[in-house]
């Protein structure tokens, strides 16, 4: 257990850094690369890019894999077909990232700016968290 | 707003994908940020997550010591405080409904080639440019 919380603080820190130096952290950057209708910024396109280099690299190398370093087991999800939940769930996320400019990543870093923004958008995320939670979570458990 | 070489980007989205490759390979679990945040936040049903706590920390601590050594973001909310709250709001319940956020599905499951994240991705990628195109058409400036 030690390990693998050592591992997700490294994890973390790098993630970090990366929304930093990727300016990722910068809501009117991310707002301006979804403008694609205006004045078009595609710098945040190389974020995908230059992500999906190594993560890619390390799904290929899972499949050799039996199991993780520090944990008897994978635990990634099936490979399932979409399904009404996950395109109104990502409707609802694309509004709310679209308005704003922060998606959750960018949203925690920008904590270290003490910026209230950051604070508030932070406080109503969880607080969406909290009402799916509670309120749809159990319904749809139910209902499966 | 200034332009920005795009070393930049590709140098840090390198940093968030290597992150997410080392979290698989080392835990066996998917980088996403929604779900730490939920998991950190005891919002799973299985209690509090030490392992969302960690990265979490380690995203403050990474996202602080960079912006002190490597490169200072010059962040611009131009969001009003109705703005901010519905927008936080609606990607806290909507990634927690879709399952996942920009990083779970869009870095790991693009990278898995999963169908779910693949639909996912495309489907709040244009919902946000479709958000932004609309608010800046009918609202001006908000």
């Amino acid at each position: 257990m030690f390990a693998r919380i050592a591992s997700a603080i490294v994890c973390g820190l790098l993630f970090g850094a990366g929304l930093v130096v990727s300016d990722m952290i910068n809501p009117a950057r991310v707002r301006a690369f979804l403008d694609i209708a205006g004045e078009w910024d595609p710098s945040l396109a190389f974020v995908m890019g230059g992500a999906l280099i190594p993560s890619t690299l390390a799904y290929i190398i899972r499949n050799r894999w039996q199991t993780p370093l520090f944990d008897d087991q994978f635990h990634v999800p099936p490979k399932t077909g979409p399904d009404a939940r996950l395109v109104a769930g990502a409707v609802l996320f694309g509004v709310g990232w679209g308005m704003v400019g922060l998606c959750p990543g960018p949203a925690i870093a920008a904590l270290t700016t003490g910026r209230w923004q950051a604070g508030l958008f932070v406080g109503a995320m969880l607080t969406g968290m909290i009402v799916y939670r509670f309120a749809f979570a159990r319904t749809a458990l139910a209902s499966r | 707003m200034n332009e920005i070489n795009f070393l930049w980007p590709l140098s840090g989205g390198f940093l968030i994908g290597l992150s997410a490759g080392l979290y698989l390979l080392t835990t066996g679990r998917i980088a996403g940020i929604s779900g730490l945040v939920a998991a950190a936040a005891g919002l799973t049903g299985t209690g509090i997550s030490k392992l969302g706590l960690g990265f979490l920390a380690g995203i403050l601590g990474g996202a602080f010591t960079a912006s002190a050594f490597l490169r200072q973001p010059d962040i611009e909310v131009t969001s009003s405080l109705p703005l901010l709250l519905i927008g936080g709001l609606l990607v806290g319940f909507g990634t927690r409904l879709g399952s996942g956020c920009t990083s779970g599905h869009g870095v790991c499951g693009l990278a898995r080639l999963s169908p779910r994240s693949i639909v996912a991705t495309l489907t709040f990628m244009t919902v946000a440019a479709l958000t932004v195109v609309a608010m800046r058409l009918f609202a001006g400036a908000l």
